[in-house]
């Protein structure tokens, strides 16, 4: 049978865009689960997730950057709403925000190369945290494109190691997500 | 559901988990625990033993505790109670669980642990219980510290029972249940992070009524949600006083009278012409309680395809528009929004369009006259469908029927003419063959004294027979009417259909003789193989009063549900059974 899927979605699915949303919740074992868990079980994309405690150690931030059209965005945060581990949570792209990532990034600086890795931290305002005879570690922050890009503008053979923290976000001006 | 226990009960000695737990249930007013017992629940155990309050129902196999506590729960509107001991005790009540998720069924689970100091260790009968039933409960604790035992039962109770209820589960570690702390059962506890919306938006409601009232081919369809926060009255006295159609899902039978005129049947797959006919094509649709699954309007984008209105009402705000997109969303509690909804039309000057709605019940009585639900009457061999119609006639429509899965409860919830809510119980989300019999305990066991017959299927029964045993221990004088046509039925129906008549695997070979088996376990067996015999069998069993009866029909082999909407079509491609 060639029959569409009774479980597919509608056609007024709109085109599937980045969204940031940040997520106060119970800073209790097992919420981080909870949270990834509805992520796999809908099929919802996660780009990025960070969490850590807030100054409130009894709560803790959470940073989701994922993807898709209105409806399953809609979704997303009524699902996660539903968590009780779930106490607030907020679409940032919806408003002005900022977000952050930082990067550690370990490349090889020998010869001559040494001094144009130096000279290329630097224009992208990096710095270096460690230096061996052969490498650099470099601490890169900026929104993702930055990072992307100070990749892109490395020889690929000369880097050797890289982590990043995956997405950060707040709101810009007297917006707040607190309790 | 009522969250009770307003005075605040102290201990000035100090009790041990156990105990605690033991305490806790009695203040909540548990009067039925299903359980099994093990290693890790021995002490919580030997607190059952020593008090009368908490009566213990035990079950032969895990699984038939959680369907049984969900059962007494659809059928009483209490929270149902299951206990489960660490490792295979709670891995075989999973299915359970998971059935009472899908069904938004209001559960407390306790599932024993291995003592604090092991978790992690791979000891004997640990498994992890949080990690493993995350998916399918709405909440669920691990419990290790003895000090916040009775402040998490009194959580897990209130989560379970309150906004779209669900099971909940709590495991708590041997060590906790032999620690000693103070005990105080708080009369609620309040959570930053839980706090469900009850009332409408007065706003939406005022739109709702306005487009109800200018609707001129308006549809009522109801759920499982109105019977899970007991609307009924409220759902009946609104299509009552507009005089509109109304349909109920599987889940939802009951939420409206079946024998009422203005009733069009269930709809969905195998729902009824008129309804399914009525949904695709009415300008106004209320929905209440009810979440347009692929079961019940087919293919969405078939369904989008025609302009309607569309007013949703449910306590949970993400299952609207999630597969259709929604007009009026109305989140808050059924019932409130109903009274609300009610009292505004009351009030309200327009006045309903009288020719529309009479041209609009013209072409109702026109699908209806399809006559969609029409079998062989003649037929020499018996027809299901002519069971579960003598059994309707038998009980006067006044019993408790439950359902396993398959093609036998799709045709009790076309035959049978439920006209009060919680009287159909049935595992609709998750369709787990197997809960007919422990549903039926549950079912009796919170309404003593009713009837209550289980129409069931020989392949469903045989997945939780052991139960048998359970209804001997109990005295539960259940009547199982079994549907016997040798062939996992709807498997085999759409193998006819959309497999080429391919029967993979769909026989059910080496049956046991029904009758005997029932006697071995001390019941009462009967084997009917003609028509004439029907209906004399079921007053016999019936008027049985205080035995369980086993009722083994053989029935036609070859018999289909209709009318069917195939899967990925829309709701009004069905197939009829004059069409084959």
């Amino acid at each position: 049978m060639n029959a569409p899927s009774p479980y597919a979605l509608p056609v007024y699915e709109t085109k599937a865009m980045r969204h940031i949303i940040s997520i106060l919740l119970e800073n209790e074992s097992g919420a981080l689960s909870r949270v990834a868990g509805l992520f796999s079980a809908r099929g919802y994309n996660i780009e990025s997730l960070t969490v850590a405690p807030t100054e409130d150690p009894s709560l803790s931030r959470m940073t989701i950057v994922t993807t898709g059209s209105d409806d399953v965005i809609e979704q997303i945060t009524k699902q996660l709403n539903k968590l009780i581990d779930v106490v607030k949570l907020v679409d940032l792209s919806e408003a002005p925000h900022i977000e952050r990532e930082l990067m550690l990034i370990k490349v090889r600086a020998a010869g001559k190369e040494r001094e144009e890795m130096k000279r290329m931290a630097e224009i992208f305002r990096g710095r270096i945290l460690d230096v061996t005879d052969g490498t650099y570690t470099i601490e890169l922050t900026g929104n993702g494109e930055k990072l992307d890009a100070f990749i892109e503008a490395l020889d690929k053979s000369a880097i050797l190691e890289t982590v990043r923290t995956g997405a950060s976000g707040i709101a810009r001006g007297e917006r707040v997500l607190r309790v | 559901m009522k969250v009770s226990g307003t005075e605040i009960s102290g201990d000035t000695r100090e009790l041990s988990g156990a105990e605690i737990v033991v305490k806790c249930l009695q203040e909540e007013g548990v009067d039925y625990v299903f359980g099994y017992p093990g290693g890790a629940v021995l002490f919580i155990y030997d607190e059952i033993f020593k008090q009368d309050k908490v009566r213990h129902v035990l079950v032969r196999h895990e699984q038939a505790a959680a369907h049984a506590a969900d059962a007494y729960s659809r059928a009483s509107q209490r929270v149902g109670v299951c206990l489960v001991t660490s490792g295979p005790g709670v891995t075989n009540a999973v299915t359970g669980i998971a059935t009472a998720y899908m069904d938004s069924v209001p559960m407390v689970i306790l599932s024993g642990q291995v003592p604090t100091h092991a978790i992690g260790q791979d000891a004997f009968q640990e498994v992890d219980a949080v990690g493993i039933t995350r998916p399918c409960v709405k909440h669920n604790f691990l419990v290790k510290d003895v000090r916040e035992l009775a402040t998490t039962i009194k959580k897990a109770f209130q989560i379970a029972a309150t906004g779209r209820p669900g099971p909940v589960l709590i495991d708590i570690p041997k060590d906790v249940t032999t620690a000693k702390c103070a005990f105080h059962y708080p009369p609620a506890v309040s959570m930053r992070s839980y706090n469900p919306v009850t009332k409408g938006h007065p706003g939406q409601i005022k739109k709702a009524v306005q487009l109800l009232i200018e609707a001129k081919r308006p549809m009522v369809y109801t759920g499982g949600g109105v019977i899970l926060s007991d609307a009924a009255d409220q759902v009946t006295k609104l299509v009552k006083s507009l005089g509109y159609p109304c349909t109920n899902t599987l889940m939802g039978l009951g939420g409206f009278p079946a024998t009422d005129r203005q009733f069009l049947g269930m709809l969905g797959m195998h729902g009824t012409y008129e309804a399914n006919m009525a949904m695709q094509h009415c300008d106004v649709l209320l929905a209440v309680g009810a979440r347009f699954d692929d079961r019940v309007i087919g293919n969405p984008t078939h369904f989008g395809q025609v302009a309607r209105k569309i007013i949703h009402i449910d306590v949970d705000p993400s299952s609207i528009s999630k597969r259709v997109r929604v007009d009026v969303p109305i989140v808050g509690h059924v019932p409130d929004v109903l009274d609300e909804l009610n009292k505004q039309l009351e009030a309200q000057t327009g006045r309903v369009d009288r020719k529309a709605l009479e041209a609009w019940w013209a072409q109702i009585e026109l699908w209806r006259g399809r006559d969609c639900l029409k079998y062989d009457r003649a037929s020499p061999i018996i027809k299901p469908q002519f069971v579960v119609e003598k059994l309707y006639e038998v009980t006067k429509g006044d019993a408790f029927i439950t359902s396993d899965v398959g093609q036998h409860q799709m045709w009790a919830a076309q035959f049978y003419k439920f006209d009060k809510p919680r009287r159909w119980i049935n595992s609709g989300g998750l369709g787990t063959m197997g809960v007919g019999l422990p549903y039926a305990m549950g079912t009796q066991l919170a309404n003593p004294g009713a009837t209550v017959a289980c129409v069931t299927g020989e392949a469903s029964f045989i997945m939780c027979i052991q139960e048998l045993s359970t209804c001997k221990q109990y005295r539960l004088p259940l009547k199982i009417v079994l549907l016997n046509n040798r062939y996992m039925g709807m498997v085999r129906q759409w193998q006819q259909f959309f497999h080429g008549n391919r029967y993979s695997e769909s026989y059910m070979d080496a049956l046991p003789d029904f009758v005997k088996l029932a006697e071995s376990f001390g019941h009462v067996g009967m084997r009917i193989e003609k028509p004439g015999d029907v209906e004399g069998a079921l007053r016999e069993a019936f008027a049985r009063k205080n035995d369980l009866v086993f009722l083994d029909f053989l029935t036609d082999q070859s018999e289909n549900v209709f009318p069917m909407v195939p899967g990925g079509k829309g709701l009004s491609e069905m197939i009829l059974s004059e069409e084959l």
